[in-house]
């Protein structure tokens, strides 16, 4: 098959098993409590704005095509998109995997002289490590998203794609502040609007002294060159116009074709991901604007190994608006941190796995219920609960020999002759001890293992 | 072979032969539906941005009115912006630390969005300055031009077509980071206000302000 030998990316793509690491957050009822309310929450708001388009339908259906269209033909748009950045003035440059990435950023901002940049939030930055990258060059990279904020002041990790800090409560919010968020008021209470207060007064002063911002981009437009950011808090505008240069990470799969395609992810984006109509804020620049001197990194990092997979690429078309991580009923749940990948719920179940390769995740196909709720969410029509069936699959066939495979295989050798099956269903006594004492390991943690019975059926039907 | 080179070779051996089917746009597109004032002002209320909605004729009058309501002393317009808007309004370049300073920012806008409450800014045109302009202030009035609000994103998406520079505003700056609960004015303005120059109102004297 063609998708086996393409590399695989890195980064933060894998963590501890997802039953394991789900253990622990089963056990913590408050932050069930806090995902069931936000997710809730959001849900309806999310259910309100669409229901009030009537040409939702077509919309999915023209964004899931306009992405297929980007795929089918990813290399030729790629260099319409260079050619367009260079043309305007912005380097371009490319990155194979994650550790290229970094680099190519860090020597970009080791170049610049500074010692600090300031982030927009950015899923590319935070799956190749970027931070850990700059930190490890002596560059502190500060992150301006209030949610990213709270992670970082933490030292904690993101739970969910948009906000990330879901899993905290404000109590929590107001501790690690106190505790971490230099010179910040004693006294701060926990009301949203305080907290919300103190990260503007700690990052004004930022927005205005540091010179190098580092941002993502939702959307790269093919035709003009055009980056787009689309925000919330106006943290992405203060990093994308103050600072005089500008790195932009992006994923070889966020092009869309022209301008024009615009208007049906400017309509599903906003409305699939924090349920509003439009979100406060979306910057679109194309080429260095206002002086500035602007960079884009363009990112593989395993994703033509997704694009190889005919039957998992569509996981591509994703925008991270995270529907399927707020409908969801497992990660409602088991939170984000669970599933150990940058990209947690059902998109991450998919995409996390095909980008670093099924042997490095082979427990994220698992993590669902198959309730298909995720895939009518989804504003590009991801039919994840048919992709995971099918890396189920994959990785199965992956992982030939685990004791579950070699059991199954005896038991087929068993049951295809009569006469073995007979004298297998015998053994029922030395089963009853048996399975007393034999570690089934990924079997009984999650199944009862049934005690055989003291006599077949055949052999009381023979002796009756 | 360098990065880009083995990038583009991995995509081609990566993607399929097969060409997927034509996008189907059977979306509401531009052009198709009327533009609505009424729900334009409704939209932009919803997000908490102040409306007044006013014929053509008073839009000065009405600047006015909102600046000093605000209290702004300071007040920063677009370059290009009639002067008859905010006469005592700066209108050279100003730096940030100026702009940090000021109470009032006041510019036009190139097209709004009726369905959604969104304005969008293009910084190439003079009426709209530069990005710092309508980020650092706490307070931006801008001015609508009834003949500049569209039905729909499609509608604005196509007159945008070739502005290199865009911010699009829908509401001041928010974020739901905390628990959900929705905060106004984290980084960019905290009060967005936004003034309505209608024709078809006429004479009507109406000053619709939302609170």
């Amino acid at each position: 098959m063609t998708f086996l030998g393409m590399p695989a990316g890195r980064g933060n793509l894998t963590g501890a098993p997802f039953p394991e690491a789900a253990r622990t957050a089963l056990k913590d009822a408050q932050l069930r409590r806090n995902l069931a309310k936000a997710t809730t929450t959001i849900r309806a708001k999310r259910a309100g704005v669409v229901a009030e388009l009537p040409d939702w339908a077509e919309l999915r259906a023209a964004g899931a095509a306009i992405k297929d269209q980007v795929l089918a033909d990813l290399d030729e748009h790629l260099v319409r998109f260079e050619e367009a950045l260079t043309a305007r003035g912005t380097t371009v440059h490319w990155a194979r995997d994650a550790d290229e990435a970094n680099r190519v950023v860090t020597d970009l901002v080791l170049a610049t002289g500074t010692e600090e940049v300031i982030k927009v939030k950015s899923m590319a930055t935070a799956e190749i490590g970027l931070n850990e990258a700059l930190a490890a060059v002596g560059v502190h990279a500060v992150e301006t998203d209030l949610a990213e904020l709270i992670v970082q002041l933490g030292n904690d990790r993101s739970s969910h794609i948009l906000v990330p800090a879901i899993h905290r409560g404000r109590a929590e919010i107001r501790e690690i502040f106190r505790r971490h968020m230099p010179g910040v008021d004693p006294d701060l209470t926990a009301d949203p609007r305080a907290l919300a207060e103190a990260a503007r007064k700690h990052l004004r002063h930022k927005f205005l002294t540091v010179d190098v911002a580092v941002s993502g981009a939702n959307f790269g437009i093919a035709d003009t060159g055009s980056l787009v950011v689309v925000e919330s808090e106006g943290n992405g505008r203060m990093c994308l116009t103050l600072p005089r240069t500008l790195i932009s990470v992006v994923g070889i799969e966020k092009l869309l074709p022209s301008w024009r395609d615009l208007e049906v992810f400017l309509q599903l984006l906003p409305r699939s991901s924090t349920g509003e109509r439009m979100n406060p804020y979306t910057s679109v620049w194309t080429g260095p604007t206002e002086g500035q001197t602007s960079h884009v990194v363009l990112v593989d990092n395993g994703r033509t190994a997704t694009l190889a997979d005919p039957d998992g690429r569509a996981a591509l078309r994703c925008i991270r608006c995270s529907a399927c991580l707020n409908s969801c009923p497992v990660y409602e749940r088991t939170g984000g941190h669970a599933y150990g990948s940058t990209y947690p719920g059902p998109i991450g179940a998919v995409l996390s796995p095909q980008l670093t390769g099924v042997v490095e995740n082979p427990t994220l196909p698992f993590a669902s219920s198959l309730c298909g709720v995720c895939y009518d969410v989804c504003p590009v029509a991801i039919d994840i609960p048919s992709m995971l069936v099918h890396l189920r699959g994959r990785v199965t066939e992956a992982k030939r020999t685990t004791p579950e495979s070699t059991a199954m295989r005896a038991l087929a050798w068993v049951m295809s002759d009569a006469r073995r099956w007979r004298r297998f269903t015998r053994l029922g006594k030395f089963g009853r001890t048996a399975s007393r004492h034999v570690p089934l390991p990924g079997w009984s943690v999650a199944r009862d293992v049934p005690r055989p019975p003291e006599e077949t059926f055949r052999d009381w039907w023979e002796a009756r | 072979m360098s990065a880009r080179d083995e990038v583009l070779a991995r995509v081609r051996r990566a993607k399929g032969p097969d060409q997927p089917p034509p996008v189907p746009r059977d979306y509401r597109a531009a052009g198709t539906r009327e533009v609505d004032l009424a729900l334009f002002a409704e939209r932009l209320r919803d997000y908490r941005a102040r409306v007044r909605v006013v014929p053509a004729d008073r839009v000065a009058e009405t600047v006015a009115e909102a600046l000093r309501e605000r209290g702004a002393r300071t007040v920063v317009a677009a370059p290009g912006t009639p002067p008859e808007w905010a006469p005592a309004a700066i209108r050279t370049p100003v730096g940030v630390a100026d702009l940090e300073r000021a109470d009032a920012v006041v510019t036009g806008c190139r097209v709004a969005i009726a369905e959604t409450g969104t304005i969008v800014l293009d910084h190439d045109a003079p009426d709209q300055g530069p990005r710092a302009l309508t980020l650092v202030p706490d307070y931006h009035l801008v001015v609508v031009r009834e003949e500049q609000v569209v039905a729909g994103v499609p509608d604005a998406v196509a007159r945008l077509a070739g502005v290199r520079t865009q911010t699009w505003v829908s509401g001041p700056s928010a974020t739901s980071d905390i628990e959900l609960e929705r905060v106004e004015g984290v980084h960019g303005p905290r009060t967005l206000e936004v003034v309505i120059a209608s024709h078809m109102m006429g004479g009507t004297d109406r000053n619709d302000d939302s609170r």
